[in-house]
């Protein structure tokens, strides 16, 4: 079985565009940016401001897109960079993709107008279709499919030797990594690149998740602060990349290596009386072998909904048990991003081990303590707001030569 | 010991099919109607066409009474599909199914009918708006979760036959129904698990689908008659013509399939994929990235282009499409295109777009089966660029030992499969 590296990071977030522009997560500098106003009465972090042109030189790509697939291909394009083969051909024709994806911005204005007029048409339908014929833009169709932030990824940076798309909310995010790291395990591909994007002022996904009653309105607060309120996501805008590797591939071109892949867990349970509890307590039973007694990081995807969030946080009584813990809810400082809620938090966590630092606490609740030393494996977490429930594990690059 | 392949791998054999296309229910009706050359393309009834310039469809209107929402009916086909496969395999038992799910579906979007539903709730008069819905609606649907997240349709079908760990969802465009067979492949090749299960569906005919395809130029608009709309590789063709259905294939590693005394319906030799770099809706027009494709399949397979006896096509009846899988194939076949036969399922049953590669997977391992190649129907006017034995119009007995099946997306992900009849 070959070993999976992380050797590229790409990231973009309401805090800033690049990985680098998330270091001050480390010292406590960077505090979350909210929009209070465009999704009122529910807050969202915004996109930090950013130039599509560096990595999406072509106008034209960038009018075929809506907002979130050029959040993804930018982030897709920074992972390459940061892996040092941008516009390598030569590696990006083996390099194989996995996108975790949703559906692309309806045009809010059409459906509005519509809604609005049908009530008092006289015949219905044959009103819709004139207005639906006028009215919808061609190629808003092609930014709507799914897929199509994967091939715009081809397009726009070359990505050839393979492209799918996971669909399903955060699980996708998960599956993504977990086919990707299978697949190279196996000797099948040598370099993936892997992620998901997502744009957070967006008034139709604010109605799925509303309808389910998964965000919070009001005053933004830490995701372990939100219980009493009754809980809550805040969508977050973020496009996260990963560039996978076998450890023999990135050794060989010389890449430098930020992270290696320990297991990688996605599970699937319906959410009914005390089901997420016993996933959560099996995924740790299930990761624990891998895990040492020197101090762990845990990289949280908790999502600020209830009960699901007070679930997660007991859960950690597991890993408590055997070693030290630091626990981070990345939803407080850059928000909820669905699919791409597992490849941000990976990509965050790899930063650290390579940064050799380690996030300074993001709440006042007590949930998050202080680390005195980065710890040397991290687990990431995800129990997704419907369902994706998961665990990553990765060390630093140095530990795990040994 | 265990059974491997050319290459080393565990053998994946298939011991379960199910399908459903506007043909109607089952193997033993499609099969017959699809070797009488028969279309299951009619006229839409489910909504008013009234002012659009397509008005037929491959639709299945007979799988639920009226009013459902694509959603449903996606489930709904890939849960009778999955039953039947389960029962060829001999698996459908009170027991969970013992491998994962890899099922195609289309995105899921919130019906207008709930759409118009939520608005209802709102004062009369008063505009539209989505703030509105959302605030007078805010926590009251949560069933809209289960059925309108975009895992929402696999997650009903993992829960139905409990199938093991997440259920993924893929979308490659037209190509997801053979993704998922090939992710089958890899997991079953990688000793991840014994078995999988893997489904394409696609109940998606409702009227905004159609606008949108047909805004984009790809849907035939030869409204009259109906059957005569697709007619892969001839000289008219004008599109292709929207259709529903589903299809499952039970996978199972070779040896724990005979240990348990399955019938081996077939092997899936060879899997290959490949991205394009060139356009949203159009390959390269040098071909490489579909001749990539196929020569990725043929590789992995390792076979050489004269070991293989048939081609299912993708064939969609397209002018681009078309051409620049003949293109393709005489780049990887040369001059054996002359003779080598290539049909499209296509002209019967139209584009089934996220379920075609599972469709297409199923019929081909049936033309192994039965010796017997099905048609390209309305193959009136050849198109002179074209010069392939389609297989035209009738039904042809041939022993066929290799099927290639094509499958060719929008957004340049294309997938080729390899199967081959049991050893």
């Amino acid at each position: 079985m070959n070993d999976v590296v992380v050797t590229g990071i790409g990231m973009v977030s309401s805090l800033g565009v690049g990985a680098d522009s998330h270091i001050g997560l480390f010292d406590g500098k960077l505090q979350p940016v909210f929009d209070r106003h465009s999704m009122a009465p529910y807050p969202i972090h915004p996109l930090a401001p950013i130039d599509f042109d560096l990595l999406i030189p072509k106008k034209g790509d960038q009018r075929q897109m809506d907002q979130g697939q050029r959040i993804g291909v930018y982030a897709a394009g920074l992972a390459l960079q940061d892996g040092g083969v941008l516009g390598d051909a030569e590696f990006l024709q083996k390099t194989h993709l996995i996108v975790a994806a949703g559906d692309g911005e309806r045009d809010i204005a059409v459906d509005e107008e519509i809604l609005s007029a049908l009530g008092s048409a006289s015949d219905r339908q044959v009103y819709f279709n004139q207005l639906m014929s006028k009215k919808l833009r061609p190629t808003l169709f092609l930014a709507q499919l799914p897929n199509l932030l994967a091939g715009n990824i081809s397009i726009v940076h070359g990505v050839t030797g393979s492209s799918r798309t996971f669909m399903g909310e955060e699980a996708a995010g998960l599956d993504a990594i977990a086919t990707m790291t299978a697949r190279i395990r196996a000797g099948s591909v040598d370099a993936g690149l892997v992620g998901g994007s997502y744009s957070a002022p967006r008034l139709d996904m604010m109605l799925h998740l509303g309808l389910g009653g998964n965000i919070l309105s009001g005053e933004p607060a830490s995701v372990w602060a939100r219980n009493e309120r009754g809980g809550g996501m805040i969508c977050g805008s973020v496009g996260a990349f990963l560039l996978l590797e076998s450890r023999s591939n990135a050794e060989r071109r010389g890449a430098r290596i930020s992270a290696v892949l320990g297991p990688v867990f996605s599970e699937h349970c319906f959410r009914k009386h005390g089901e997420v509890e016993r996933c959560a307590d099996d995924l740790w039973q299930r990761m624990e072998p891998s895990l040492t007694s020197s101090p762990l990081g845990i990289v949280s995807g908790a999502t600020g909904a209830e009960p699901l969030t007070a679930q997660e946080l007991g859960s950690f009584k597991h890993p408590r048990s055997r070693r030290e813990i630091y626990v981070r809810a990345t939803g407080t400082m850059i928000g909820h991003a669905l699919e791409a809620v597992a490849p941000a938090n990976v990509a965050l966590a790899s930063l650290a081990l390579r940064e050799e630092k380690y996030f300074a606490p993001f709440d006042q609740t007590g949930v998050e303590a202080h680390a005195p030393a980065p710890p040397s494996q991290i687990v990431v977490t995800s129990f997704g707001h419907w369902r994706g429930e998961g665990m990553i594990l990765l060390r630093d690059a140095r530990g795990d030569r040994s | 010991m265990s059974t491997c392949d050319r290459k080393g791998r565990p053998l994946v054999a298939v011991t379960g099919l199910g399908i459903i296309t506007s043909l109607g229910r089952g193997k033993t009706e499609n099969w017959t109607k699809l070797t009488r050359g028969q279309s299951g393309i009619g006229t839409i009834k489910r909504f008013s066409t009234e002012g659009l310039k397509t008005h037929i469809a491959g639709s299945v209107d007979f799988m639920l009474p009226a009013g459902f929402n694509s959603q449903q009916l996606s489930f709904a086909l890939a849960e009778a599909v999955a039953h039947e496969s389960l029962g060829q395999a001999g698996m459908s038992g009170a027991n969970a199914f013992p491998g994962p799910l890899f099922i195609a579906v289309p995105p899921a979007e919130l019906a207008w009918k709930i759409r118009e539903e939520l608005a209802s709730t709102l004062p009369d008069h008063a505009p539209v708006t989505y703030t509105a819905m959302i605030q007078e609606n805010f926590g009251k649907r949560k069933d809209i979760l289960d059925v309108f997240s975009m895992g929402g349709v696999g997650d009903l079908v993992a829960q139905r036959f409990r199938t093991q760990g997440s259920p993924i969802s893929v979308s490659t465009a037209c190509a997801s129904g053979a993704t998922v067979v090939q992710m089958g492949v890899d997991a079953i090749r990688f000793g991840q698990t014994k078995a999988v299960l893997a489904v394409g569906t696609d109940g998606s005919i409702n009227v905004e689908s159609v606008i949108r395809f047909s805004l984009l130029s790809a849907l035939s608009t030869h409204n009259d008659p109906p059957q005569d709309a697709s007619r892969p590789f001839s000289h008219k063709r004008d599109g292709f013509v929207m259709a529903e259905g589903a299809a499952a294939l039970v996978l199972e590693n070779f040896d724990t399939a005979r240990a348990r005394g399955a019938e081996i319906l077939g092997i899936v030799a060879g899997c290959g994929e490949r991205a394009d770099t060139f356009h949203r809706t159009r390959s390269n027009p040098d071909g490489s990235a579909i001749i990539g494709a196929i020569n990725n399949a043929l590789d992995d397979a390792g076979l050489s282009p004269d070991e293989i006896d048939y081609i299912n096509a993708h064939g969609t009846s397209t002018p681009e499409n078309d051409k620049m899988e003949a293109l393709a194939c005489r780049s990887v076949f040369g001059e054996r295109m002359n003779a080598l036969p290539i049909s499209s399922n296509k002209s019967m049953i139209g584009h089934t777009l996220t379920a075609a590669g599972a469709i297409e997977a199923v019929i081909s391992l049936l033309t192994i089966q039965h010796g017997l190649l099905p048609p390209t129907i309305n193959y009136h006017e050849p198109d002179p660029a074209i010069p392939f034995d389609v297989v035209p119009n009738v039904a042809r007995a041939q022993k066929v030992e290799r099927v290639m099946s094509n499958s060719f997306g929008f957004g340049g992900q294309n997938v080729s499969l390899i199967f081959r009849s049991p050893p």
